[in-house]
């Protein structure tokens, strides 16, 4: 399965299948802060990803101070 | 679709895009920011918020145009620029545009080298001071923003840690036009940050997806990532701080904010001619401090070197 994740772009290859849930743990990452998408929609969080899956996870947290 | 902890409820993508619009009228009827028969200005980065929030407002069936200002932060400036051109051009809609080195004679990198404080402190002076010409000389009644939950929510954590009354007694959804200046209003304090990438995604909004490299590390960012470690341990905290916040607190701090004729706002700046403390406004000491300065160029890091 292909994982693309963004700021830095770069791409992981990891075992499926796997949920959601257990990829961004695997990955340390906050349900809050990310989507998951994949062939350009949401995947929804209770998805089981396939080993042939390629998914963006991409942050949704930004801005600056002003 | 998609799962909105705080709500306890997952969406479809056509009950999911009706909520979010939903809310958005939810907040502007609530916080009376404006009216069906007036004219609005929504200042537009290329990013999720404002360029959901120019979608959301037209489909809500308001008068919208939008309004961006160029900052000359590299590569970064220039996608950003292209996501908001596409969009407009794409439908069709009246965008308004100022670039800052080419009208003002700076940019936000080299602004930051020359003041040696934050760049997203000039950044935000400079906006909010084009933002207000603009909206002005074009007769809009009001100025919008993409300011979402997450944002206010961060604002105020970052003012209450420090007991910033004054900027507390500020932090509210709707500011009201006063001499010189228009009404802001911010439309989607009740929507989420992932609600909103999640609007964009569903919506074909294209917007800009890298973060801002001279945001990279601030304190704002922290903020937001703090709140998240609490939001996903106790879904609805974020929205119960800011929503208890002002309807249970940011009253008890009005004495911190005196009015702005009071606070000594009562002279119009010597050079642009908006209301000001001083005899010149700070975006016209901005523009005296960056004259002539040695234009400064990011690094694909972020750091700053002169040209």
């Amino acid at each position: 399965m292909k994982v693309n994740l963004r700021n830095p772009n770069r791409t992981l290859d990891l075992d499926g299948p796997i949920s959601i849930v257990a990829l961004l743990q695997k990955l340390d990452l906050n349900r809050e802060s990310v989507l998951v998408i994949r062939a350009g929609t949401l995947v929804p969080g209770d998805a089981l990803l396939a080993i042939d899956d390629e998914v963006e996870i991409r942050p949704v947290i930004s801005g600056g101070s002003s | 679709m998609i799962d909105v902890r705080r709500h306890n409820a997952n969406f479809c993508s056509d009950h999911f895009m009706k909520l979010v619009r939903d809310q958005t009228q939810k907040a502007i009827d609530a916080f009376e920011m404006l009216h069906r028969d007036e004219r609005v200005l929504v200042a537009v980065s290329g990013g999720k918020d404002s360029l959901a929030l120019w979608d959301i407002l037209l489909t809500l069936g308001y008068q919208a145009d939008g309004f961006y200002v160029g900052l000359g932060i590299g590569g970064y400036s220039d996608r950003s620029g292209a996501h908001v051109r596409a969009f407009a051009a794409d439908r069709g809609l009246t965008l308004h545009e100022v670039d800052l080195r080419d009208t003002h004679g700076f940019d936000v990198p080299t602004a930051a080298a020359v003041t040696k404080r934050a760049p997203c402190s000039s950044c935000g002076l400079s906006k909010r001071h084009l933002f207000d010409k603009a909206a002005l000389d074009g007769g809009y009644d009001a100025v919008a923003t993409g300011h979402n939950l997450d944002d206010e929510a961060a604002v105020l954590f970052g003012n209450t840690l420090r007991w910033q009354t004054e900027y507390l007694a500020r932090q509210l959804p709707v500011l009201p036009a006063r001499a010189g200046f228009p009404r802001k209003i911010k439309p989607l304090v009740r929507l989420g940050e992932r609600e909103m990438a999640a609007f964009c995604v569903l919506r074909g909004i294209d917007y800009v997806v890298e973060e801002c490299p001279m945001a990279a590390g601030n304190k704002h960012l922290g903020y937001k990532a703090a709140l998240n470690e609490i939001e996903a341990s106790s879904p609805g905290a974020k929205q119960a701080f800011y929503f208890g916040f002002l309807a249970r607190a940011v009253e008890r701090f009005a004495d911190a904010a005196p009015a702005h004729a009071e606070a000594g706002e009562t002279a119009l700046c010597a050079r642009c001619g908006v209301p000001t403390t001083s005899e010149i406004c700070a975006f016209c000491r901005l523009l005296e401090k960056t004259s002539g300065a040695e234009p400064v160029n990011l690094t694909v890091k972020g750091r700053r070197v002169p040209t």
